[in-house]
């Protein structure tokens, strides 16, 4: 600690802006985690039983007196679902940030580069497998395997991954993401196809899955998703100093003794392990790995990846559990689902992206 | 003084596929003193980016070795290698909202751990590089907000933290205008001498690279690399000859390089000073030349202030007065056109063929 104050007192009169800025970087963290606090808080309160937050906290601790009903809501339905709200967000924002510098394209993200939708098929491929060797074994589709899912979820995405890696030697960035959109709707077809060969009922939850929602997370897949995720988030972090020479191009991070290739590997795998799990068990969310890197280059007015790495999981977290939670509000008539929540925010962002970018206005970025 | 690079017996090229193999200059023995400018020229595609990429460590020599404090640079890992070796490219970086602050930083890239942290010692390095190069009112603004001069020095910066033995430098000025492109060359030249590194710079700019460099490196279409000082290559002939394919000629005198034309007509030039030279010049521009014992006469008279000029044509009886050197070439056109026509030399029409300096 002595030693970074000293060099700021050194260079003080050289460089001004960086202490303050640092500053204010804190009171972001530190705003936009008590946000993520608040509509936590909220997400466990609000729905079609709405309860105080006395009962939440009540409920939350097993406080003497916690209404068991309250309780049992709580703790059965709605934490778990705003747990995966949260590492979701923060697991799409973060690999988000990593694609988006990666392939130096400000539009990357898991579902615009296919992978989302790679997962989407690989985890139909499980599901109608299973359906069409055994259905008596996985009589549901929430009780299926959690690792064959997953793993379907997985090998999906690293396909399309692949793919789009080798693609993206060839074709510019809005090639490159039109590539990825078409990928996108080859994987719905191919869906289509194959839920045909399931019986209706597989059909339909596949189908509720395919949706998008934090509240098919339960639990038992807890075990999976956390430590899968927790590991993509660390190694993304770790990432944050090649990320921040890759700003520079590739030649020039190679010129400051980076090996491009495995940092490349490192990025990408830790982008599987962000969304591959993530969209087994939720679906493919749409829009927060896009819009979120976005937002906190604008809130912290940055492009260091040493200070976005944390930005994006806290911010990710809050926009994941606010849309989730406009989602769960008591709406009279229908539920809504998140994608469209999400597309509402996202979708006037990525405009606003595309507008402001030069190299994206013109099609021969 | 003190070697820091030797190229030794080296041999340059690339693959070609299936086992071929395209050499651009074999036997290359020669060193890069401490503290000196030296400035890589040579015609395109003579393989100066080969050459460059040789010694920067990105591509692998066909033969012999480059040695870098005695080490060859070849097995030096990475890391080991941007200790000693930095390079600033020609490409346009994107950084998004970095700021030169921070982009200078990441030249201490290679001696941080993997969080990245500096120390107090980082910060003063990447302060006096930020000196160094003369961008320290840049320092705290945004790269997007920066030149492309702007933002090429902040590069150097970059290049400069590093604490490299030799920064080699690929086409830098490129997208440069003059004055920029001298500012960077002047610069360059400073941080060789004060810091004693070895500043190696591919260039096009062969002008600048004439009167700026230390020594040059003259890599010809088919080699081989010929290294001296610029005023010795332009002595023995050397230089004329390695951009003799460009269809350029190199006028020694002048320094400077010209369409080869045959001159179709010629003139008296009777006058001194700037305007005069200017003249000349413009004669030449049209294939005119000046000679002492032409039929046609031209006479430059000055006015008493010395900004304003006449030219007055007087050729077979005929007198002209012309107010600008542009009215004068018409003049004279008109002239040649009449005189020389019955000789229908096919002209060698080059004269879209305009050398940038």
């Amino acid at each position: 600690m002595l030693k970074t104050h000293t060099a700021t007192l050194e260079t003080a009169s050289l460089v001004s802006p960086s202490e303050t800025r640092r500053a204010w970087h804190w009171l972001f963290f530190i705003l936009v985690f008590a946000g993520g606090v608040f509509f936590f808080l909220l997400e466990l309160g609000i729905g079609s039983i709405s309860i105080p937050l006395s009962g939440v906290v009540a409920a939350l601790f097993d406080l003497e007196g916690a209404d068991p009903t309250w309780k049992k809501i709580i703790v059965e339905l709605r934490l778990p679902r705003a747990i995966a709200a949260a590492i979701g967000g923060a697991a799409l924002g973060t690999s988000g940030l990593q694609l988006q510098t990666l392939f130096r394209n400000p539009l990357a993200d898991p579902w615009a580069l296919g992978l989302t939708a790679g997962s989407q098929f690989g985890v139909a491929l499980v599901v109608t497998t299973a359906s069409v060797v055994g259905s008596s074994v996985l009589e549901q589709f929430s009780f299926l395997s959690n690792l064959g899912i997953v793993a379907g979820s997985s090998l999906g995405c690293i396909l399309v991954l692949a793919l789009m890696v080798w693609v993206s030697r060839y074709v510019s960035t809005i090639t490159l993401l039109i590539f990825g959109l078409m990928l996108g709707y080859f994987a719905q077809g191919l869906i289509s196809v194959i839920l045909h060969f399931t019986n209706q009922t597989q059909g339909k939850i596949f189908s509720g899955w395919n949706d998008g929602n934090f509240a098919g997370v339960y639990w038992e897949h807890f075990p999976i998703l956390i430590p899968l995720t927790l590991l993509g988030l660390v190694s993304a972090w770790i990432l944050a100093k090649p990320l921040n020479a890759l700003l520079l191009g590739e030649n020039y991070a190679r010129s400051l003794g980076m090996s491009i290739k495995s940092a490349r590997i490192a990025a990408l795998s830790s982008a599987v392990l962000l969304s591959a799990p993530l969209t087994a068990y939720c679906g493919p969310i749409l829009f927060l790995g896009l819009v979120v890197p976005h937002l906190a280059r604008g809130l912290f007015s940055t492009s260091d990846h040493k200070v976005l790495m944390p930005s994006v999981m806290l911010l990710g977290a809050l926009i994941a559990l606010a849309a989730d939670l406009v989602v769960h509000l008591p709406w009279e008539r229908h539920f809504l689902h998140l994608n469209a929540v999400n597309a509402v925010i996202g979708a006037p962002v990525v405009m606003w992206v595309i507008l402001r970018n030069k190299h994206m206005r013109s099609f021969d970025a | 003084m003190k070697a820091i690079v030797q190229l030794d017996n080296l041999a340059i090229g690339y693959q070609l596929g299936k086992g071929q193999i395209k050499k651009i200059a074999t036997a290359i023995q020669t060193e890069l003193f401490a503290g000196e400018l030296v400035c890589l020229l040579g015609p395109n595609g003579a393989g100066k980016s080969t050459l460059i990429r040789t010694l920067s460590g990105m591509q692998k020599p066909l033969e012999g070795r480059v040695l870098l404090q005695g080490q060859s640079i070849h097995q030096l890992n990475p890391r080991q290698l941007a200790r000693q070796l930095s390079l600033v490219l020609t490409e346009r970086v994107q950084t998004g909202m970095l700021s030169a602050y921070e982009v200078v930083a990441l030249g201490r890239y290679p001696f941080t751990d993997w969080t990245g942290r500096l120390s107090a010692a980082d910060h003063t390095i990447i302060a006096q590089s930020i000196e160094m190069a003369g961008a320290t009112e840049l320092a705290s603004r945004v790269m997007t907000q920066l030149s492309d001069g702007e933002r090429q020095k902040v590069m150097v910066a970059r290049a400069l933290a590093q604490e490299p033995e030799i920064m080699i430098l690929d086409e830098v000025t490129a997208f440069l205008d003059l004055p920029r492109r001298v500012e960077i060359m002047q610069l360059l030249r400073e941080l060789a001498h004060r810091t004693g590194k070895v500043i190696l710079l591919s260039t096009h700019d062969m002008e600048l690279a004439l009167r700026h460099a230390d020594r040059l490196w003259l890599l010809p279409k088919g080699g081989p690399l010929a290294v001296g000082a610029p005023e010795d290559l332009v002595l023995n002939g050397l230089f004329a000859q390695a951009f003799v394919s460009e269809g350029v000629h190199f006028d020694v005198l002048s320094g400077a390089f010209h369409t080869p034309k045959s001159a179709q007509n010629a003139v008296q030039l009777i006058g001194e000073g700037t305007a005069w030279q200017w003249t000349k010049r413009a004669l030449e521009r049209i294939d005119v030349e000046v000679a002492p014992d032409a039929p046609c006469r031209i006479e430059l008279l000055a006015d008493a202030g010395g900004s304003t000029w006449q030219w007055v044509v007087a050729e077979e009886g005929n007198r002209r007065v012309c107010h600008s050197i542009y009215e004068l070439l018409q003049v004279v056109q008109a002239i040649s056109n009449d005189t020389v026509l019955e000789m229908s030399n096919p002209k060698n029409e080059q004269d879209t063929h305009t050398w940038d300096h």
